[in-house]
């Protein structure tokens, strides 16, 4: 399996989750572990656990999809690979 | 079952957005031992056809990685055998034309540096070491990404006071002939004496000769994240300031060590070494000296100063070392003064002088760096602040350098701006007691002995 996080950040409103969800279904990634939280602030914080190892686009493309969606909801969406959170924090 | 750890996530993230974490360099050494002919033309075709094959794919694989990890990757870059080594054969007056050949494999590439313009002359200066030296000004001033450098000392070899003179001339000229650029010349140019081989910083990057066709090699950098992390620690003491630095360098290391790996599988080149150093750059946040404010100096230069560096310097090592599987190059904090916002800031206002940077020199890596001096400093003085570095690092048993830019036309107090990564240098004031006949003297220093230390 090919996974990767996605992260979202920013201030919180109604349906940031279907959004980010609803895009990465139509990008054939699957959602395999979700966690969110509202910081301080009002800040909304979102992390998936996604399996991108039957992705429609390249990883750039995705990337880039995610970044452009983000931008048109006022929040930051990126996507990384879940081997560099591993490999700095675990020995 | 997978389990999202949202702290150490947002932690990352929290580092290379607001900490400036980054991969300094990704740096692709190539031999150029088998270019080797007797033809100066034929030769600087073989270098631009041998970097621009092995190194075909550096610029993208890098934009890849940096895109996967989401890991800023501020410079590719390529390190060659020292040209002295290999052009020797070609009984030409000049090697300007493999300086030529190399930055137009450096633009092919789009890569941002090339090192390796380079001699080793710790014992001895040969022939084709003796053309390499007096090819480096030129050399340096109709190239854009070469980088050049130069051993005059080893702790086994004592230090060659020849070469040390040659290159106070050598130096004082790559900034005159590239005086409209504020001396530009003289900032790729840099003399060592314990030099390494699997350097991935420049100027100082070459590839050594006991090395492998090719290696990959990578330099990491945030000072920007040890600085927040002591941000939070106000008023502890020493022993907890070591351990949150030595647990951060670890965690910027594994990155280095991943985005290494990477590099290697993807180029299908062999893993060099990773190289944990503290590289700062000219932006805010990104300073080494900032380290060392944050632990309680007013300045960078302040009384404490060489303690506070030792032990950043050491910690970063204990913490580094343990996450990547060979760990090389200079490893540890580097002090330049134009490419840190701290040390321009302290040495503008006086707190920072070149004596101080000289004794801070001896407990971090590398040496006397990035430093204006004024326009009209002799090449016998460079040769001398030249001879005093290679002195401690010849002692110590460890690498040190000179990069010092006599800036042409400019006084102390000047500004002299280079731009990108090599920043704005304010011209520190020289000692200006004469050191000539102490310099004409030339020979060799022998090399120290390792019982009675003290």
């Amino acid at each position: 399996m090919n996974r990767a996080i996605v992260t979202v950040l920013g201030r919180d409103k109604v349906g940031i989750i279907a959004t980010v969800s609803g895009r990465l279904s139509e990008l054939n990634i699957n959602i395999l572990d979700i966690t969110q939280t509202v910081m301080d602030e009002n800040i909304f914080v979102m992390l998936m656990l996604v399996d991108i190892s039957k992705k429609t686009l390249s990883f750039h493309e995705v990337k880039e999809a995610l970044r452009q969606l983000g931008e048109a909801h006022g929040v930051s969406v990126r996507i990384q690979s879940e081997e560099i959170f591993d490999s700095m924090h675990k020995v | 079952m997978p389990i999202l750890n949202t702290s150490e996530i947002l932690e990352t993230i929290r580092m290379i957005d607001r900490e400036n974490l980054d991969i300094r360099t990704i740096t692709m050494g190539i031999s150029l031992l088998d270019c080797a002919c007797d033809d100066i033309r034929a030769l600087a075709l073989r270098v631009y056809d041998r970097v621009c094959t092995r190194a075909e794919h550096l610029v993208r694989v890098g934009c890849e990685i940096e895109d996967r990890y989401g890991i800023p990757i501020v410079n590719k870059r390529v390190s060659v055998t020292p040209v002295s080594l290999v052009a020797g054969g070609t009984n030409a007056a000049s090697y300007v034309p493999v300086a030529q050949a190399m930055d137009r494999a450096a633009h092919t590439l789009g890569i941002d540096f090339i090192g390796g313009f380079s001699a080793l002359v710790h014992k001895g200066i040969a022939k084709a070491d003796a053309v390499l030296i007096k090819s480096i000004p030129e050399a340096l001033a109709q190239t854009q990404y070469v980088c050049a450098s130069v051993n005059i000392g080893s702790t086994r070899a004592g230090i060659n006071m020849d070469a040390v003179k040659i290159m106070g001339v050598c130096i004082k000229e790559a900034a005159e002939k590239t005086a409209k650029s504020g001396g530009i010349g003289a900032a790729k140019l840099v003399a060592f004496c314990n030099a390494v081989e699997d350097n991935p910083f420049m100027a100082g990057a070459f590839h050594g000769p006991g090395e492998a066709d090719c290696v990959i090699n990578v330099g990491v950098s945030g000072p920007g994240v040890v600085k927040s992390a002591l941000a939070r620690l106000q008023g502890a003491p020493f022993d907890v300031v070591a351990e949150t630095i030595k647990k951060t360098a670890f965690r910027v290391t594994r990155m280095g060590q991943l985005v290494a790996r990477e590099a290697s599988r993807r180029l299908n080149v062999p893993f060099g070494i990773v190289d944990l150093s503290l590289a700062p750059t000219p932006a805010m946040g990104d300073s080494v000296a900032h380290i060392l404010t944050e632990m309680g100096l007013e300045y960078a230069g302040a009384p404490g100063s060489t303690a506070a560096l030792a032990l950043l310097n050491d910690a970063v090592k204990k913490g580094g070392v343990m996450a990547s599987g060979h760990v090389g190059g200079l490893s540890g904090a580097f002090i330049p003064v134009s490419e840190d916002a701290g040390m321009i800031e302290a040495a503008q206002a006086g707190a920072l002088t070149l004596e101080k940077l000289e004794a801070m020199t001896c407990v971090c890596s590398v040496g006397l760096d990035m430093i204006a001096i004024p326009g009209d400093t002799g090449a016998a003085t460079i040769a001398g602040i030249l001879a005093d570095e290679a002195a401690i690092g010849m002692i110590n048993n460890k690498t040190t350098a000179v990069r010092i830019i006599a800036a042409p036309g400019k006084r102390a107090g000047d500004i002299v701006e280079f731009g990108g990564l090599l920043g704005i240098a304010p011209v520190m004031p020289v000692n200006t007691y004469s050191c000539e006949a102490f310099i004409a003297r030339g020979g060799r220093i022998p090399a120290p002995i390792h019982s009675l230390r003290n």
